[in-house]
């Protein structure tokens, strides 16, 4: 064989190489299951067909490291999706944008809830009174509660992020300057 | 400059390539877009029909949590709403918008019936479902 090339381009090129494998592994593990292998759908259903697969939808959007892989606030920040408030399209939308801080975490670092994200998919009902009272500090909120699906279970560890992601709730440092609020 | 023999640089970037797609291999099953499908057997495979899988992935791409749980009534528990079908042609529930106007209606038996046999009610890949069982019974396999 021909030697064509010098030593530093082979390893200009090398590099090159394994810069491409690192891209294309990112692509790889983006990749979800289609509804004929995921174990839930039944793949004799004829009408599969039809239905989308969640990569052809969620490939294209902010990627998080859980859940379904995708950061649903940021798409929804960001303009990725424009998910409608009401069925037939816009209605009022009631925007809170204040922070809780949970101080009764033992060891753990605080827990710092942003209403921000949550009233921007929720309404004020669906969390009050029920399952939280408006009241900071009035729900006793306890981590074997949530993990048993109760308050903020309801939905973390179902459908939002999951139970797993200790950090991003435990998010305020113990020696932090946080408030009771 | 140190010259490096050119056949050993490529051996190793090919090596280094080989484990990073045999790593990603393994890890690309972590990836469950079904987090968070609820399926629903209350009453469907009694009624000789397959489950029901609701993905809530492709709803909460078009809606806001608060059109379905709000709006529409539906409890944040799978299997904690009484749907059936009668209610769903009367534009309850699903029906809302499930009318062959907004989205397909009801002919479309297979679209929502469109779970493995088999399959109980429950959120799928939830928390609380890996920690009880955490190996998985038919539906997390």
């Amino acid at each position: 064989m021909i030697r064509i090339v010098s030593t530093t381009s082979t390893l200009a090129g090398s590099i090159l190489l394994l810069a491409f494998v690192c891209l294309a592994s990112t692509a790889v593990y983006a990749e979800w299951q289609t509804l004929k292998e995921d174990g839930l759908h039944d793949p004799l259903n004829p009408a599969l067909q039809w239905l989308q697969n969640p990569g052809d939808a969620l490939g294209r959007m902010p990627s998080d490291s859980a859940g379904n892989k995708v950061d649903w606030v940021r798409a929804f920040e960001d303009g990725y999706i424009r998910p409608r408030s009401s069925i037939h399209g816009e209605a009022e939308v009631k925007q809170l944008d204040t922070e809780i801080i949970m101080n009764d975490t033992g060891s753990l670092p605080r827990v710092m809830f942003p209403h921000k994200p949550h009233t921007r998919w929720l309404d004020c009902e669906n969390c009050h009174e029920q399952i939280f009272k408006s009241k900071a500090g009035a729900t006793p909120v306890t981590m074997s509660k949530i993990l048993e699906g109760e308050y903020c279970g309801v939905c973390h560890g179902a459908v939002s992020f999951p139970l797993t992601e200790c950090n991003r709730c435990h998010s305020v440092p113990l020696n932090g300057t946080a408030k009771s609020q | 400059m140190k010259k490096y023999d050119e056949n050993v640089v490529l051996a190793i970037v090919l090596l280094l390539s080989m484990v990073l797609v045999a790593v990603d291999l393994l890890t690309t099953r972590d990836a469950h877009a079904e987090y968070g499908d609820v399926v629903i057997n209350k009453y469907s495979e009694a009624a000789g029909m397959r489950p029901v899988v609701f993905p809530h992935w492709f709803h909460r791409v078009r809606f806001r949590c608060k059109v379905c749980h709000a709006d529409l009534g539906f409890k944040f528990e799978a299997g904690g709403n009484e749907i059936n079908m009668l209610k769903i042609i009367d534009g309850e529930y699903c029906g809302a918008c499930h009318d062959g106007d907004l989205a397909w209606s009801v002919e479309n038996c297979d679209l929502c019936h469109s779970g493995a046999p088999g399959t109980p009610t429950q959120v799928h890949e939830s928390t609380l479902q890996k920690l009880v069982a955490p190996t998985g019974g038919k539906a997390t396999e």
